[in-house]
């Protein structure tokens, strides 16, 4: 939507909502908070999402000590900017209104809530036993809460190992089958009900939270640089990704400067990390289609991508690098054109690749028209990433909220309309084929000087850091109380956004395709579960 | 399909020679920090720059325990003067602990083991490199090491992760299911030690809170080489590495019982 920014939206919504809605505004960070009424949230949540193009970021609670705050955060394309709406109540009252009926990509945002705070959503259809199996953990344990002890074993109910899922699907012959959380050779853990009466799935419901962390809690009352760790491990597929959101919401606090060298190294590394991640993809949907030459071509790829990010950046992982204020160390210029250059002739295999797979008519009936996800739904579920652009959603956060250097290159957004398997696998490769233009553009004009600010220097405040991560846009909200400790860390990761889609390119196809869907989705259960 | 045949033999042998012969490929692995003597401030700082308390200082000397260790490289690139690094990947240890002395599987398995491979609350780089011991790098079929997706033909029980609350059931189940005799592998600082996760009140401080453990590979995450090095010292076809770094060291042993 062309005109629209924080101000006038500031401007629109105190107009429609005369006294409902208290408007801040915040130029510097191209932000507005709307503070609601609770009657007014559900309104101006859906008035943003449905008509003003805005789209929904996340959730995030915090136990003030007086008073609940939910923050709702929606983001547009520049110059659209942020909109943050806030809902307060009473720290005895704990229902709030559920906007997961307008913005349906709030939906597992509020079951989460739920459940570890102990707050309630009015008007949410499906509440409980989300992140904590209800055959495992009491009620009302709320362990987001500021006086429960994370450090501590709690008591639990003992396994009920006869605990049986809801089913939904009532006819003759309808089955349920449950995969997981252990199954097949080397994956996630993650537990799905498929209900068939048949050859084709009806419903698919993912049972997560498997490996639930509690990253969030942990992180509380730790210094900076410990969150850090957790920041950089919780989901270390793409640790260079979370670490750097994280970075970007202490240097946001902090008003730390970020050297300009820093800056284009930390592109580099991220565009490293997002190849390397896509050509790991790209191998899992060769692996589920069983065409073990293209597999293992894939998988050379990978490695060889893994050993270049050890052999330059120290870590195949890039640990350890991405800090408050800039980078670790270094990277001398010749090693960085040296390390893009190996990129590009691993590039060029990955393009042959591609070529190859799509002349092989096996390969691509396994894909075409299975899985399929519409615009609209992909919308509607708050989509993002490579899942999303693939049928058609482009809002890509280094286009469109360009905060970590990106604006300085130029590079082309992915988009496919079909939303099906095979234009996921499109949108990979051609991603791949952009990371490492980026790549190029970094070490064309690598700036001169340090690469971490001098003087950091921890302050006290709340902001948000985002990425797009390879999967996708990723939120990190702290808060940092006046001791330079972690009062709040919440993450908002893109297979938490993705998995609640993930049913819907599930149902109506077979059985034999979910293997395939599933790899197509290209999705992280650690990233989820956190 | 034909293009697939021709494209795979062009291709050639890409495997590495390692157990035969060392792999020194770059990239490989992101090696480990070395204890042992240091001048007396370096050492200090060095600890104190640990967020794990995998650095300790003992007798003047800088012990590092590497099941603690993180890969934070906080000892390398922040310390004015930094810790000695060294290469390579052979980091696997039978386990030494006295309720369970490890033996190494008989010889009937010494050339096929089946592996059941259980995900308790990895973040995703362990079960990667895992996964890529599958690839034509390191090819682990050639020894004789297969992943099984049932724990009824599984020899051995690779574990990643700090063991969650939701997975010590299944990961207890898939014990149980398997016959014996069995060995358990825990792979990462996680699963040896909880690592920047554990102990809470959802997680657990590695997996000998729940199994027996009898070898474990340090690293986060280990690379390939060192998780395949694990599974050759389980089947005693290659020495066991110590966990402990000077490996000499007096306190060793305390060290290990932090």
């Amino acid at each position: 939507m062309s005109g629209m920014n924080p101000t006038n939206i500031a401007e629109m919504a105190g107009q429609r909502w005369v006294g409902k809605v208290r408007v801040r505004l915040d130029a510097a960070r191209s932000r507005c908070e709307l503070e609601c009424e609770n009657g007014a949230l559900v309104d101006v949540c859906a008035w943003l999402n449905k008509e003003r193009n805005y789209s929904y970021a996340g959730l995030i609670v915090e136990e003030n000590p007086s008073q609940w705050e939910l923050r709702h955060v929606f983001y547009g394309t520049r110059p659209a900017g942020w909109v943050h709406l806030l809902a307060h109540q009473p720290l005895d009252r704990s229902t709030f209104p559920s906007i997961s009926s307008q913005v349906h990509a709030a939906d597992w945002h509020e079951r989460e809530a739920e459940d570890l705070f102990g707050l309630s959503f009015e008007g949410h259809p499906r509440l409980g036993d989300f992140v904590l199996h209800n055959d495992r953990w009491q009620e009302n344990l709320g362990p987001m809460r500021r006086h429960f002890d994370g450090s501590k074993p709690v008591t639990r109910r003992e396994p009920d190992l006869n605990w049986q899922p809801r089913r939904i699907v009532e006819a003759p012959g309808a089955f349920l089958m449950p995969i997981g959380p252990k199954f097949s050779g080397v994956t996630e853990s993650v537990h799905f009900l498929l209900e068939s009466v048949g050859e084709e799935v009806i419903r698919a419901i993912p049972r997560l939270f498997y490996k639930y962390r509690a990253v969030e809690k942990m992180a509380e009352g730790r210094s900076v640089n410990d969150a850090l760790l957790l920041a950089e491990r919780f989901a270390a597929s793409t640790a260079f990704a979370h670490a750097l959101a994280f970075c970007q919401a202490v240097e946001d606090i902090s008003g730390i400067e970020v050297p300009a060298r820093a800056r284009a190294l930390r592109v580099l590394l991220a565009e490293l990390e997002r190849l390397r991640h896509h050509a790991g993809a790209i191998q899992e949907i060769c692996e589920s289609t069983a065409l073990v030459v293209a597999n293992n071509q894939a998988a050379m790829l990978e490695e060889e991508l893994l050993r270049l990010s050890g052999a330059f950046m120290g870590h195949r992982y890039l640990f350890g690098l991405a800090v408050p204020g800039g980078l670790s160390r270094t990277f001398e210029d010749a090693a960085c054109r040296e390390a893009v250059q190996q990129a590009q002739s691993i590039l060029k295999r990955l393009d042959q690749l591609e070529k190859m797979l799509t002349t092989s008519s096996s390969f691509l009936d396994r894909l075409e028209e299975v899985g399929i996800i519409s615009e609209q739904d992909a919308h509607n579920y708050g989509l993002v990433g490579p899942v999303a652009r693939a049928s058609g959603v482009t809002r890509d956060l280094r286009k469109a909220q360009p905060d970590s250097g990106y604006d300085a290159f130029a590079f082309d957004v992915a988009r496919e309309q079909e939303g099906d398997g095979y234009a996921r696998l499109r949108v990979l490769f051609a991603e791949a084929r952009q990371s490492v233009r980026l790549m190029e553009q970094t070490v064309a004009a690598l700036p001169i000087g340090p690469v971490l600010a001098a003087n950091v220097k921890i302050k006290a405040g709340a902001a948000l850091g985002w990425v797009e991560a390879p999967r996708g846009a990723t939120f990190h909200w702290l808060r940092i109380d006046d001791t330079g400790r972690v009062a709040r860390y919440r993450v908002i990761t893109p297979s938490f956004a993705n998995w609640h889609g993930f049913h819907l390119a599930v149902e109506k196809f077979a059985f034999q395709d979910f293997p395939i869907i599933l790899a197509t989705f290209d999705l992280s259960v650690a990233e989820n579960d956190r | 399909m034909s293009q697939w045949v021709r494209k795979g033999l062009a291709t050639g042998i890409k495997t590495t020679r390692y157990p035969a012969c060392e792999e020194k490929a770059p990239g490989v692995s992101p090696g480990l920090p070395v204890g042992g003597e240091y001048p007396e401030a370096q050492a200090r700082s060095l600890v104190d720059l640990c967020p794990t308390g995998a650095l300790t200082l003992a007798d003047h000397q800088v012990v590092v325990d590497y099941r603690r260790c993180v890969h934070c490289f906080r000892c390398r690139y922040d310390a004015t003067a930094p810790i000695r690094w060294q290469e390579g990947y052979e980091w696997a240890a039978a386990s030494t602990d006295g309720r369970h002395p490890t033996r190494p599987l008989d010889r009937p398995f010494e050339h096929s083991i089946h592996i059941l491979v259980v995900d308790a609350g990895d973040c995703g780089a362990c079960l990667n490199e895992v996964r890529q011991l599958n690839n034509p790098y390191y090819n682990m079929h050639r020894l004789g090491f297969f992943i099984t997706p049932t724990p009824r033909e599984a020899d051995v029980l690779l574990v990643v992760g700090p063991v969650t609350d939701h997975m010590r059931v299944p990961l207890q189940k898939a014990y149980d299911a398997m016959p014996t005799p069995k060995r358990v592998i825990a792979v990462g600082a996680c699963a040896l030690s909880g690592s920047v996760f554990g102990p809470s009140f959802v997680c657990g401080s590695g997996v000998r809170d729940l199994l027996p453990v009898d070898v474990e590979v340090p690293g986060q995450p280990p690379p390939p080489l060192a998780i395949l090095h694990g599974l050759l010292v389980a089947v005693g076809r290659r020495p066991s590495a110590s966990l402990v770094s000077p490996a000499n060291s007096l306190n060793a042993e305390a060290a290990k019982a932090l």
